[in-house]
């Protein structure tokens, strides 16, 4: 004998996405991919930063000189770092998750296996938090070998790019999750991504903002936090704002996490 | 003790917005089973097929797999399932030997087991030359086969196989065929959908035709073709004459384009009697199939 609820009596347990272990299966697929053409894949990171270093670091900090006392190319470094935790991941649950879901269709045949759709959601977003570790990790050693960073301090950076990655990769799902089309992702990354990458503290500091952008953007905006805590560890100094930026991440990832679950779920189980 | 079905559906529906995709079907399928749905496109197969995979919910109805809820107890349903979905979804990311180990982990088979399964696979479908080739380098027949390979690779205790050779050529649908053969040999449940009526008449113990989300038969193919088309049918080419002639004969017949199509218990007799009385064209009188039984009950229309 078993026990059956029809299904209008199923209960709330739908309605919270609990993700298993099992996730670790979709990352791995994820992970396999992608060490297969690692050498590709691990250049952007490495060229990259030293691009921006000559270019904006030393070409625009000959002008600037220092902001708040710190020279000009130690000012960006962290930022740098954090804009790659965000583009990593974000991009990754955004333009590759909607062609594994939609064009190669390998969300469908993974949950045809015992894995749940959440398992299969939570397994991308947790590769988008790898991806942006990864890449932080290669910028990481380029930068301590121009030696514009701060060490041991700087090595925190890279269990919470992780942390952020997690949070850039959920906000990425959640768009993946309501874009009619791959067309349409082109709206968060140029609306969304494209100015916050400027006014987040990045490569000026948000004082000179007229006050209410300052406070919307330190309010809103996830870069921004990032930039803070990256900062803070880089230039081993102690932001005010290090445990508000900290929290903040912590319960926008944890939300995004479970929203971007539940789109999917909304989207791909019908 | 009797033997418990494998797959048991009451009063099944599937309900998309306004749209009765699936619309209160009842079936049960044995152990051991061949069980064909056939259908024309949108008569529902694909939804049906989704249902009992634990993928899409149902809107109402009863629906277990092995004795189990398909809403309460996915994960232990799917564990046992082997799936070829109607669309082809084989990772293109990876090679065909890879796309075997990759999809066994989903299943929690790693390692040395992964690897000796996949090459076994990869042998019984014939795909072992091709084993480090990537997808998209591979025919649609030998994509079909190695979707066949991926949906074993958990050893299931059913296999669900949504249009196994939609699209193949005579030689890869012959190939695939064989193969399902052989699955049924050993002894697996095997529930299959198919527009291929010969592909049906040569594979299904039994099957259903269905239509607009609902059941319209089912039996074994040789009854239902004895009970809707007839052991024997009589064609004839078409003319006022042969018309008038069978009207006055009384016997049950159809026009299709420049065929006439007639339905008796006595086709040798309907046959000699055209022959010597209605000076018709061409007569043959063949055995009936079930290609009859489908077109006289879903009709002739065009679907798409
Ligand atoms: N996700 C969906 N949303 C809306 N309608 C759907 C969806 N899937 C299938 N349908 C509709 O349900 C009907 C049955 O489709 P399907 O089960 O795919 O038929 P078959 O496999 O027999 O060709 C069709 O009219 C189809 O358009
Ligand atoms: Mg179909």
């Amino acid at each position: 004998m078993y026990f059956s609820l029809s299904p209008g009596e199923r209960s709330g347990i739908d309605m919270i996405p609990l993700p298993t272990t099992s996730s670790w299966k979709v990352w791995r697929r994820n992970a396999d991919v992608f060490f297969k053409t690692y050498l590709v894949n691990f250049l952007p990171p490495v060229i990259e930063p030293v691009l921006y270093l000559l270019a904006l670091g030393y070409g625009l900090g000959m002008f600037v000189g220092e902001i708040d006392g710190i020279p000009y190319v130690h000012y960006i470094a962290p930022a740098l770092l954090a804009v790659s935790m965000m583009n990593s991941s974000f991009f990754e649950c955004t333009y590759s998750s909607f062609v594994r879901m939609y064009y190669q269709k390998t969300f469908d045949a993974m949950i045809s296996t015992p894995l749940s759709i959440e398992d299969v959601i939570a397994g991308e977003l947790l590769w988008g938090a790898t991806r942006s570790l990864i890449y932080t990790s290669a910028m990481l050693v380029v930068l301590i070998a121009f030696g514009v960073i701060s060490l041991p301090s700087s090595l925190l950076v890279i269990p919470f790019s992780f942390l952020a990655g997690l949070l850039f990769s959920g906000i990425g799902m959640c768009f993946t999750a309501i874009s009619p089309g791959i067309d349409t992702l082109n709206y968060p990354a140029y609306l969304f991504i494209t100015p916050m990458l400027l006014f987040s503290g990045t490569f000026f500091p948000l004082s000179v903002l007229p006050p209410v952008l300052q406070t919307a953007a330190l309010a809103i905006l996830p870069l921004a936090q990032a930039v803070i805590i990256a900062r803070s560890m880089t230039l081993a100094t102690l932001s005010p704002l290090f445990i508000y930026s900290m929290a903040w991440i912590a319960i926008a990832t944890t939300m995004f996490f479970f929203l971007s679950i539940h789109l999917m779920k909304r989207r791909l189980v019908v | 003790m009797a033997m418990q079905p494998i797959i048991e559906a009451h009063d099944l529906r599937k309900d998309f917005g306004a749209l009765k995709a699936v619309d209160g079907i009842s079936f049960s399928i044995m152990p051991g089973e061949v069980y064909g749905f056939l259908g024309p496109n949108g008569a529902g197969k694909t939804t049906t097929m989704k249902m009992i995979e634990c993928v899409s919910p149902r809107t109402a109805g009863d629906l277990t797999v092995f004795g189990l809820d398909v809403d309460n107890n996915p994960r232990e349903i799917k564990r046992w399932l082997g799936v070829v979905p109607q669309d082809t979804n084989l990772d293109s990311d990876f090679s065909c030997i890879q796309n075997l180990i990759t999809y066994a982990r989903y299943f929690g088979i790693m390692g040395e087991e992964a690897r000796r399964k996949a090459t076994d696979l990869l042998d019984f479908v014939q795909l072992s030359e091709k084993r480090d080739v990537l997808i998209e380098k591979l025919s649609g027949g030998m994509k079909r086969r190695l979707i066949l390979a991926r949906a074993l690779v958990n050893s299931p205790r059913l296999l669900i196989l949504d249009e196994p050779t939609i699209g193949l050529d005579p030689q890869a649908r012959h190939l695939m065929w064989e193969k399902l053969k052989a699955l049924q040999t050993a002894g697996n449940t095997i529930v299959l959908t198919t527009h291929y009526l010969e592909e049906a008449e040569r594979l299904c113990d039994r099957l259903v035709i269905m239509d607009q989300g609902k059941i319209l038969v089912e039996g074994t193919p040789a009854d239902l073709v004895r009970q809707h088309a007839g052991a024997e049918i009589v064609e004839v080419d078409h003319s006022p004459d042969v018309v008038s002639c069978l009207e006055k004969m009384g016997v049950r017949f159809e026009v299709f384009g420049d065929i006439v199509q007639v339905f008796s218990d006595h086709p040798k007799e309907v046959a000699t009697r055209l022959l010597s009385t209605c000076n018709p064209g061409k007569v043959f009188v063949r055995r009936g199939s079930l290609e009859d039984v489908f077109l006289s009950l879903t009709g002739r229309a065009l679907r798409d």
